[in-house]
């Protein structure tokens, strides 16, 4: 078990900046699953391959467990990788597949099997092992590659994208039965993602990062609730947050906070929301002018401008539990409110969070 | 005509030509041979009696003919070893990006673009009795006696040595090429995820990249072999079967005895013990070839 640190980690390419990593500091805590999201050319992959010694940072400290690392080889850095392809030896079955890390360390082949067995049985794979890779479905290529990592006890695990290749329905029991077996596992995990979904789901903490630079480190609750700046706001939650241009700042608030004055009153009445508790302050009433409505089974969004007041004509979006029964047709005006505890004041020149403002 | 009777009759016309090019430039030749090897054909000569199977026994009591057997599989199996080793090191060598590398690359390549014939000359001189340049500087460098240098093709080992080298040097580029294709087609993630996985660089090359590319890798092999095998014209330029017929290959021997000594029969019949193992070779391919696909 260890921890991984990067101090003032650099790595830059000379074909422009698509994956370039921009002086990144970041520790992670023992046994902790952190969590890399942000969109495609952030930087995260790259991030990653420099911890695991596949790329040579340009500048910048990797430590692991207190150690600098910058000059060892992968394999003196002990730690274990899987890849977003699975990158499974094609020629070697699964128990091939699954021993050739301990071969690499020239375990005893008895030795090798036992440890083998122990990883398939745990990742349930058992029945496959005199497999070749090609005769696996999907999932069945991600535990091989899952028991690979595994199989030698490694001090950190870092895992690449591992369930994009996934189809959508297996992705989701994939997500749960990894995030159960890092947590049995206890081994510190950094897991780059692309999917804000899966950093949610799984993360213990969640970095966000954009064009190669951290923008926000922190749980899931505190990256989405209280996001650092615009980029955070807009990259979680989907739809994302609304954000409003006012004088020099920029105000956001996220569409579920966004709900008809109509809704308030029997939310009001029955305090059942305990986090809209603690969130002092009175409603801000907007009136919301409905552009047109999607319906996605368990909620509805409506999507439109706002009206009069301060944010004239901007557009919003409000997003509500379709049990809401009220009806809204295209065009139609109707009171809107957001509670004052849920607005985020943005600075409108660098984006980051900035003092609360009165609004008129 | 219809459309659809069209179509019947333009797929086999398309096809017609190519049909024609094999059978007028393969299979006539080869019936022909067939038919020589079991005649009394001479040049020149207008008959033709059936004498069933005595130009191969006189062929097989032949020692040059026994002589240039062995030596075949010598220069094949010997040449292939060489090609198969240097172009995997040059392959490893030119697969990872440096300052040149497209230079080198066509460097390498050049044996290959240059006709045989061309490059053959040149080591004729290179390795010429008086004037090799190779025996000028092993001189200046004491390391051979200026007044007995070494005959390259002149010493029946040291000619067939030369013979083999020369045609290494020819295919080497070849094989490279084919298994730098097969490199590029490994995914990076492979040796990456391996390196991860503790593995140092020779564990790396034997266990996970060189048999990942066994199937290219054996294409590579059956296509020199074949290549070698019916080839002559290294031998009939640097040393012409010589000194005393001690670097004759089948190609060439048949050469020398069918058409220069005008014995078409037993010519033919040399050149027919080559079809068996050819046969195999080629069966072997199209497995192999088959199987990197499916792979």
């Amino acid at each position: 078990m260890a921890v991984v640190q990067t101090r003032a980690l650099t790595k830059l390419f000379n074909k422009g900046e698509v994956g370039a990593v921009v002086g990144v500091d970041l520790e992670s805590r023992e046994g902790e699953f952190l969590v890399l999201l942000g969109p495609s050319g952030s930087g995260k992959t790259t991030l990653l391959r420099m911890i695991a010694g596949l790329e040579e940072p340009t500048s910048g400290e990797i430590l692991i467990g207190g150690r600098v690392v910058n000059d060892l080889t992968p394999r003196e850095r002990r730690i274990a990788m899987v890849f977003q392809s699975y990158a499974l030896y094609p020629h070697l079955t699964v128990l091939g597949n699954i021993t050739f890390p301990l071969k690499a360390q020239r375990m005893s082949r008895i030795e090798r099997e036992k440890k083998a067995d122990w990883a398939a049985s745990l990742l349930g794979i058992g029945h496959l092992l005199a497999r070749k890779p090609r005769e696996l479905s999907g999932g069945e290529r991600q535990r091989v590659a899952l028991a690979r990592a595994i199989v030698r006890e490694p001090a950190l695990f870092l895992l690449d994208e591992p369930l994009s290749n996934l189809d959508a329905k297996l992705r989701a029991s994939a997500r749960t039965e990894l995030e159960q077996f890092q947590k049995r596992v206890a081994t510190t995990t950094i897991y780059v993602t692309h999917d804000q979904v899966e950093a949610m789901a799984m993360g213990d903490r969640v970095v966000v990062m954009n064009k190669g630079s951290v923008r926000q480190i922190g749980t899931p609750a505190e990256v989405y609730d209280d996001p650092s700046d615009t980029f955070v706001a807009t990259f979680l939650g989907s739809p994302p947050m609304n954000l409003l241009e006012h004088d020099n700042v920029i105000v956001g608030f996220r569409p579920e906070h966004f709900f008809p004055t109509t809704h308030l009153a029997g939310k009001a009445a029955v305090p059942a929301d305990i986090r809209a508790a603690d969130r002092e302050g009175p409603y801000v009433p907007l009136r919301f002018r409905v552009g047109h409505e999607e319906y996605l089974g368990a909620e509805r969004i409506l999507y439109g401008r706002l009206d009069g007041g301060a944010f004239d004509g901007k557009t919003a979006i409000s997003r509500m539990s379709s049990t809401h029964g009220a009806s809204f047709p295209a065009e139609s005006l109707h009171a809107f409110a957001v509670r004052e505890g849920d607005l985020k004041f943005f600075d409108r020149e660098t984006g980051t969070r900035t003092k609360r403002v009165p609004l008129e | 005509m219809s459309a659809l009777g069209r179509q019947r009759w333009l797929g086999p016309a398309m096809f017609l030509p190519a049909i024609l090019y094999v059978v007028a430039l393969v299979g006539v030749p080869f019936v022909l041979a067939f038919l020589y090897s079991v005649g009394d054909v001479k040049v020149g000569s207008v008959g033709y009696h059936f004498v069933g199977l005595s130009n191969f026994a006189s062929v097989l009591q032949n020692p040059t003919f026994r002589r240039a057997l062995s030596n075949s599989f010598v220069f094949t199996v010997s040449s292939q070893v060489l090609v198969l080793v240097g172009a995997n090191i040059l392959a490893l060598a030119l697969k990872n990006a440096f300052p040149g590398r497209r230079f080198v690359r066509f460097l390498i390549l050049l044996p290959w673009v240059a006709p045989v014939s061309i490059g053959s000359i040149g080591w004729k001189w290179i390795l010429d009795s008086l004037y090799s340049v190779v025996n000028w500087v092993l001189i200046r460098l004491h390391l051979v006696n200026a007044f007995s240098p070494p005959m390259y093709l002149g010493e029946p080992r040291l000619a067939m040595i030369s013979v083999i080298l020369v045609h290494t040097w020819h295919m080497l580029p070849f094989a490279t090429v084919i298994i730098l294709a097969g490199w590029t087609a490994i995914p990076r993630d492979i040796p990456e995820a391996a390196a991860v996985d503790g593995a140092r660089f020779f564990r790396r090359l034997f266990q996970i990249e060189l048999p990942m590319m066994l199937p290219i890798i054996n294409v590579a092999v059956l296509f020199g072999v074949i290549f070698t095998f019916t080839d002559m014209t290294v031998v009939y330029i640097l040393t012409r079967g010589g000194p005393y017929d001690t670097t004759q290959v089948l190609p060439s021997l048949a050469f020398f005895t069918g058409i220069l000594g005008s014995d078409l029969a037993e010519g033919a019949a040399i050149s027919l013990f080559l079809v068996p193992l050819l046969v195999i070779v080629a069966w072997l391919m199209l497995r192999s070839a088959h199987r990197a696909e499916v792979t």
